[in-house]
């Protein structure tokens, strides 16, 4: 019996399944994104294979043959040179500002002939390899300071280094890690603080400062209020109380610091944007209103395949990149965006049901820094399509248009799909 | 204890599902302004009408072009108007107008272009253009009208007028969309695609505020419209506008035809209309009351009004029964036997009986050729006869369309034996006496002015036609259908020609033709006619072609209740064939005379009077 056979036997088809329908439904959506109802054109056109619908049916042709290249290597291979997968992925981070070129205005890309390599992309895989070894190791406990600043260290180099090379986009993506940590055991604050954060950002933008103060003050009293007789007898606790609300009106009042004075130009208008969606619809905000609107002529049931009039006319920028979802949108309607919406969560359901089967701890974090990574940019790339996150560079996995982006989630993908077919030859600790 | 946060995570992420399908069920079912937003956003297609071909004359001259006028639309949405007294005084409207056309737009969309005003000139345009930017919302767009150089000639022109709602249903290729002009008649409806050249496209990127952002792909998908091909007729305008001088205050017809060439010279239905009355905004109330004159304005006679041809028809009798070997110059028939009758002289010969017209000479001609000599059923042989007869005859273009290029030919009737025996009710039930009067152009046979002009043409070329065409060439090639360059054989030998032009001069010299219609230095030969009409007043008929060696014009003119053919419609022949062979007229007292002649029925004047009530209170 071969290694193959013994492959196929315990690989997740479901998963395959998911990933298969995405990478078909998304390549749908660019040859219709691309469409031209008064020059169709057909597979025999050596056209067809500039476009990139053409293109991309290229990149899903070579996304099979990295499958099948990572289900051959031996599993143990990903945890034992995730070390020198991870350098490797920080030599050329470092490198690209040297030797790399500049594609729609980021200078992040590495070109090999006519082939164009983003090492950003596939530095998030690195990562996760890294960081499950790490928390693969027994003695790591993430409810302690010094492994929460290792864990830290491993997710904040190759950020710091894709955000020097302006892809502030997909640096965040890192953030994704907290899902990946707090299931591993990092407290339970963690994650409240940092949402905690976002939520104080947004409202620190969105309303006047006194009114935070206000909800500030409302909440310290029901806070007063429920807490036990001796505590809200003790003076101490007025003193924290008011502590606590001065930090957080310091941070807010901060944010407005920070927005003018620390971010970029392009970052501010793209907040701008999203708090205020009227904010110059023809020039920054062009391409969220044309998105909104696309979106929303698709109506309940859509206008058909290669049916969409917003995304045929180019009015929505980089709609088969990043805007890959207008398309759905405008052509398969409210029915289809939530069944694309119900679909993803399943497939994220999926693969944490899967991760949580790991015996080792290595695939199980890996598992789910995985699910972080997907969720994230699901979360990203669809709240800016409508109005509900900013305009970043961070595509859809499995349906946006390109390479480095579907060879970086197939390889992320099939890792865990092979970890988890080894699952029962792996060593429970 | 740790497995248990899978759930927690799986709600933070359901939770944020579920906000995004709510964002996206209020964007795409709940807020409609979205949609909206998509229909003005997408790619506005601007359709551009080239202009329609030009006329000319064999000369070159211009008969039909087009003068720009412009289109003023408005987009109720868009439209504010903040000073409605200073909007109705700039362009000249009333307060009325204004309420109502603007709701009327908004009741049809109020996103997309309604038309507001038609048909502004130049001047009116480039008067207003300046205060058009107080005016946002409305929009010029460029339209034109035919304009007529001439009154004349109308008729085979024809006219061009919005497409009718049955036209824009029935229409094949779906070229056509409401409010489109079409050509109605004549040649502007038989050249319709040629004219009308090929409509633009232009792709415009729109964005939501209706503004224009530049060319869809830089324009790659834009169509250039394409100006229709001039027509260069074959008529001459100085003759057509003679002989419309000539033909008025009468009811009828002149075709003039070059023989050699098939080419119409000059085309006149009287009583005729001011074509150019029928453009822009006066369409609808001429038109009205063209249609309701009882003298048909609108009809173009020549191709399509039916007559008996009378004594014109002998022409053709003499031919075929020559060709059919009866008759021959030397027959001689007398009177006797005859049930027609004709005036004082005696037995004539074939070129006698053309000269004074004699009914019974070809009462017995045509006998002859039925009967064919033989004995047995008479019934059988007048079949037979007929059947003979008017395959030859058909040869002239009687019984079927001519092929003319004006889209209203009538076929006119040539009676044979299916005709006789649905006439009739069967076959062998009807013999040569009850149709003899076919003998002298009279009984069931009818036929179109064009037609009568076509034969004098076959004659004066002895025995070929080319179909008669006003169109000679198209478009820069002036390139032509090759069916109006191919001569037609009528399969009458050309020897039986030279006894019928003998006869047909001595018509003129000294024969039916009277005075008037002698040209002293231009050697015309013709026949007249006479057409029975039951109704009233005959209607005076004369064919001819000249000069009598190396023809330059045939010609046939019809006039309704002129009386006897050689009195009315010799005369007018005559001074249109003088006209256009010397380029002036010496004969100035019959010019003045036919000219003023009116012809017109009395019940003509009456009935127009009860048409138009207004007019008689003025």
């Amino acid at each position: 019996m071969t290694d193959s056979n013994h492959i196929q036997g315990r690989i997740d088809w479901i998963t395959v399944g998911f990933y298969v329908l995405f990478v078909g439904l998304g390549w749908l959506n660019i040859y219709s994104a691309v469409y031209s109802p008064d020059a169709p054109l057909a597979f025999s056109d050596a056209a067809f294979y500039n476009s990139n619908a053409g293109k991309q049916l290229v990149w899903i042709g070579t996304s099979f043959v990295l499958i099948v290249c990572i289900l051959v290597i031996d599993f143990r291979f990903f945890e034992s040179f995730a070390l020198f997968i991870y350098l490797g992925l920080l030599l050329l981070l470092i490198a690209v500002p040297f030797l790399g070129v500049t594609i729609n205005g980021s200078h992040s890309w590495f070109k090999f002939g006519s082939v164009t390599i983003q090492p950003a992309e596939f530095a998030k895989t690195a990562t996760a390899l890294l960081l499950a070894k790490y928390l693969n190791d027994p003695l790591v406990n993430l409810t302690k300071f010094p492994f929460q600043w290792k864990a830290a260290l491993i997710i904040g180099i190759p950020m710091v280094l894709i955000i020097g090379s302006n892809e502030t986009g997909s640096a965040l993506v890192f953030a994704s890690f907290m899902i990946l940590l707090y299931r591993e055991g990092l407290p339970g604050a963690y994650p409240a603080l940092f949402i905690g954060g976002i939520v104080l950002f947004v409202s620190a933008l969105l309303v006047k400062a006194w009114v935070i103060f206000l909800v500030l003050l409302l909440m310290a009293g029901l806070l007063v209020l429920f807490m036990p007789i001796y505590m809200q007898r003790d003076p101490k606790t007025y003193l924290r109380l008011s502590g606590g609300i001065a930090g957080i009106m310091t941070l807010a009042l901060l944010v407005d610091w920070v927005v003018n004075n620390v971010l970029k130009e392009h970052q501010r208008n793209r907040i701008r944007v999203l708090i205020d969606p009227g904010f110059d619809p023809r020039g920054l905000g062009y391409q969220v209103t044309q998105s909104k609107i696309a979106i929303g002529s698709g109506g309940f049931w859509g206008k058909g395949f290669l049916g969409g009039t917003q995304t045929k006319f180019d009015f929505v920028p980089e709609q088969s990149t990043d805007m890959v979802f207008c398309t759905i949108g405008e052509e398969h309607g409210f029915v289809g965006v939530m069944l694309m919406i119900l679909f993803f969560l399943g497939f994220l359901w999926r693969l944490m049901y899967l991760a949580d089967l790991q015996r080792s701890r290595f695939a199980r974090a890996y598992g789910f820094g995985l699910v972080g990574i997907l969720f994230f940019h699901f979360l990203v790339n669809i709240g800016m399509t409508i109005g509900l996150m900013p305009i970043m560079g961070i595509p859809l996995p499995f349906f946006s248009y390109g390479g480095s982006s579907l060879w970086s989630f197939t390889i992320l993908l099939f890792i865990f799909l092979k970890l988890d077919s080894h699952r029962s030859d792996m060593l429970s600790r | 204890m740790l497995s248990q946060r899978r759930n927690f995570i799986f709600l933070f992420f359901g939770i944020v599902g579920l906000l995004f399908i709510g964002k996206l069920f209020y964007l795409q079912v709940i807020d409609d302004t979205y949609e909206k937003a998509a229909d003005n956003n997408a790619i506005r297609k601007i359709i551009q009408i080239p202009f329609r071909g030009e006329v000319y004359d064999r000369y070159g001259k211009l008969i039909v072009y087009n003068t720009p006028v412009y289109d003023l639309y408005m987009i109720p949405r868009k439209a504010v108007v903040k000073d409605t007294n200073h909007f109705c005084r700039v362009f000249g409207v009333t307060k009325e107008y204004f309420i109502k056309t603007t709701q009327r737009a908004r009741a049809y969309s109020r996103v997309k272009p309604s038309l507001f005003l038609k048909h502004l000139s130049k001047e009116d345009f480039a008067s207003v253009q300046d205060a058009m930017v107080d005016f946002p919302g409305f929009f010029f767009e460029t339209n034109a009208f035919r304009t007529y150089q001439s009154r004349s000639f109308s008729n085979a022109l024809g006219y061009v007028a919005e497409i009718s709602p049955n036209a824009l249903v029935d229409q094949r290729d779906d070229y056509y969309r409401q409010g489109d002009y079409v050509g109605i008649s004549g040649i502007e409806s038989f050249y319709e695609e040629t004219l009308r050249g090929q409509r633009g496209v232009k792709y415009r990127m729109v964005n939501s505020n209706g503004v224009e952002k530049g060319d869809y792909k830089n324009g790659s998908l834009n169509i250039n419209p394409v100006s229709g091909n001039n027509l260069y007729t074959s008529i001459d305008l100085a003759i057509q506008e003679y002989a419309d001088s000539l033909m008025q205050h009468k009811v009828g017809s002149l075709v003039a035809i070059e023989p050699s060439t098939g080419e119409i010279l000059a085309m006149v239905s009287a009583p005729s209309y001011d074509a150019s009355q029928l453009t822009g905004n006066n369409f609808s109330k001429y038109y009205q009351e063209l249609a309701l004159d009882p003298m048909k304005p609108l009809l173009n006679r020549p191709p399509s009004a039916y007559y008996r041809p009378g004594s014109t028809f002998k022409l053709v009798q003499a031919l075929v029964g020559q060709q059919l070997g009866f008759i021959g110059p030397g027959t001689v028939f007398s009177h006797a036997g005859a049930p027609v009758k004709c005036h004082g002289h005696g037995p004539v010969d074939l070129r006698g009986a053309i000269r004074v017209s004699c009914n019974p000479y070809f009462y017995h001609a045509f006998r002859k050729m039925i009967y064919d000599n033989t004995t047995g059923d008479t019934y059988e042989r007048s079949a037979k006869g007929l059947q003979r007869w008017s395959d030859l005859v058909a040869n002239f273009g009687f019984g079927r369309k001519l092929g003319v290029d004006l889209g209203n030919e009538k076929k006119g009737i040539l009676p044979n034996v299916e005709y006789y025996n649905s006439v009739y009710k069967g076959e062998k039930m009807w013999k040569f006496s009850n149709i003899y009067s076919i003998s002298i152009g009279e009984g069931e046979i009818v036929v179109s002015p064009l037609k009568m002009a076509n034969l004098a043409a076959i004659i004066a070329n002895r025995g070929w036609y080319i179909p008669p065409h006003v169109v000679k060439g198209v478009g820069l090639q002036k390139s032509i259908d090759p069916f109006y360059k191919t001569p037609v054989k009528v399969g009458v030998e050309s020897k039986y020609f030279n006894v019928v032009i003998d006869g047909m001069e001595d018509a003129v010299t000294h024969g039916t033709v009277e005075a008037d219609g002698r040209i002293p230095d231009i050697k015309m030969v013709g026949k007249t006619g006479t057409s029975q009409n039951q109704k009233g007043k005959d209607h005076s008929i004369f064919i001819a072609f000249a000069p009598r060696d190396n023809p330059k014009i045939a010609i046939a003119v019809f006039v309704e209740n002129a009386g006897f053919g050689g009195s009315a419609a010799a005369p007018i022949a005559s001074l249109v064939v003088e006209k256009y062979l010397k380029r002036k007229v010496d004969r100035k007292a019959v010019e003045t005379k036919f000219m003023n002649m009116n012809y017109l029925p009395n019940v003509y004047s009456v009935v127009r009077k009860k048409a138009a009530p207004d007019s008689t209170k003025k």
